[in-house]
């Protein structure tokens, strides 16, 4: 088998005397989409942000493409400025959106891409245009976040995130700060991702949505890897595991 | 009314007030500027550095803003030369002082613009690969002074306003030229009726001219 692109062993995480990661394994394959679902303080967001090292890890490893993402050889944690190259391979979409609020849509894809790429402002502009086009904002680029709604905000979260080209995007519960309407619009654009082979990994509440476009569902509790599995198979059995029987059926009354 | 007034004794040594002007916004211009260094300098270190350095800077900030500026413009011209046996001009010192005075208030207001910085965008910086120099260039910078535009506005007015204090070491700007007119003529009335206009013009200039940054630089647009 070929090494997953994503490699994360037995990785702990405390917020103080509060375990938050409690020994997580996860492998996820090149063009994979891995949806993680579980209560809130699971620790599912806590496993993304340690993925580009928005949190640093206390203990275990996580490999991107085989390289060490917090720590060097000698097992020191990285400098800023060196996980500054690790971060631009990480794509990350947040709940939020954060959004850089005085510059343009336009801008706010551009400035990865001309900054950390090294790229041309004539070529980034092109590139930004095209991403933003192909999430349906090519009318909104010179518009600055306040302008947009939230929905279109997210869209250029996403641009703004695979513009880079990364070799894998975290995407952090993108449509819970959504009013409901503008979900489909936003998850329209995932899953358009997924099917030309983004690998991704995605906290998320959508079911729907970790069904259909998600290869594999993880069920995260207490900081634990609980069940993980083919999308579909974890749905249809997942009587056999009280915890994310109770989950779903909370889940489900939200709904 | 038995006062007359008359305006002829003013307008014959204008250009003491002309000069005086110019003088008192070139000390608040070259003051302001290092002050806004030091400021920014501070604020960055207070924010980024350890128990020490947040010590250390707070020392200053309370140490200046609680002190008049009066009494640190006598204690840097009369009393720093005399116990260090050396001596500077009057204007040099009185640029000196009031650099280091909008300094101390400038960390503070710099400061609460770095924190009001959403984490989220600092976060977002970070996931496109910025080195803290780019996140600090071209996410916090930008943010921070649309931030802080409406408190620099204070700042600016009164610290071109406390220049009048230079009066006090002979620095000949623009108080200091009208007291100079005001002791030959005897025409006090006359003299403080033109200055007084001088100054609140060119304040208001100042808080329009902000103003008009502030609105350029909206986060949102009209």
């Amino acid at each position: 088998m070929t090494q997953p692109l994503v490699q994360i062993r037995g990785l702990k995480k405390s917020f103080g005397t509060l375990r938050v990661l409690d020994g997580v394994d996860l492998d996820v394959a090149k063009g994979e989409a891995v949806c993680v679902i579980g209560p809130s303080g699971s620790g599912k967001t806590t496993l993304l942000r340690c993925i580009n090292l928005l949190e640093p890890y206390d203990d275990g490893s996580i490999r991107v493409d085989g390289v060490e993402v917090g720590y060097d050889d000698n097992r020191k944690r990285r400098s800023e400025r060196a996980l500054a190259p690790i971060r631009a391979d990480i794509g990350m979409v947040f709940q939020l959106f954060n959004l850089f609020p005085h510059l343009s849509a336009l801008e706010n894809v551009m400035l990865g891409l001309t900054k950390v790429r090294g790229i041309s402002k004539a070529e980034a502009k092109d590139r930004a245009t095209q991403w933003l086009t192909r999430v349906g904002l090519a009318d909104k680029l010179q518009n600055l976040p306040s302008q947009l709604s939230g929905g279109q905000q997210q869209r250029v979260g996403i641009a703004r995130a695979v513009a880079m080209e990364p070799k894998v995007l975290l995407l952090d519960e993108i449509t819970s700060a959504l009013d409901p309407e503008l979900v489909g619009e936003v998850l329209q654009v995932v899953q358009g991702l997924a099917r030309d082979g983004m690998t991704m990994i995605v906290v998320t509440h959508e079911m729907t949505f970790a069904r259909d476009v998600g290869s594999r569902i993880v069920f995260m509790d207490e900081g634990r890897v609980i069940v993980e599995g083919a999308s579909r198979e974890v749905l249809a059995n997942a009587a056999s595991n009280e915890r994310l029987k109770t989950f779903l059926a909370r889940i489900e009354m939200k709904h | 009314m038995a006062y007359h007034f008359n305006f002829n004794f003013v307008w014959r040594y204008a250009d003491k007030l002309y000069w005086g002007l110019v003088l008192s916004l070139e000390i608040a211009l070259v003051s302001i500027l290092i002050g806004m260094v030091i400021g920014l300098a501070l604020a960055l270190a207070y924010t980024g550095g350890g128990r020490l350095t947040k010590t250390a800077v707070s020392a200053y900030v309370e140490f200046i803003r609680n002190v008049p500026l009066l009494l640190l413009v006598y204690l840097v011209f009369y009393g720093i030369p005399s116990a260090g046996g050396f001596a500077y001009d009057a204007k040099t010192s009185f640029v000196a002082t009031l650099a280091i005075y909008s300094g101390a208030y400038l960390v503070e207001v710099f400061r609460a613009g770095l924190d009001a910085i959403p984490k989220g965008l600092v976060d977002a910086g970070k996931a496109i690969g910025l080195t803290p120099w780019q996140r600090f260039l071209y996410v916090r910078a930008p943010m921070m002074f649309r931030i802080v535009l409406p408190s620099l506005s204070n700042v600016y007015v009164s610290l071109f306003k406390d220049t009048s204090l230079a009066y006090v070491i002979a620095v000949p700007e623009l108080t200091y030229g009208a007291n100079w007119i005001k002791t030959n003529t005897f025409r006090v009335i006359e003299v403080w009726l033109v200055v007084w206009p001088m100054y609140l013009v060119t304040c208001y200039a100042l808080i329009y001219g902000l103003r008009i940054l502030e609105r350029r630089f909206s986060l949102v647009r009209r």
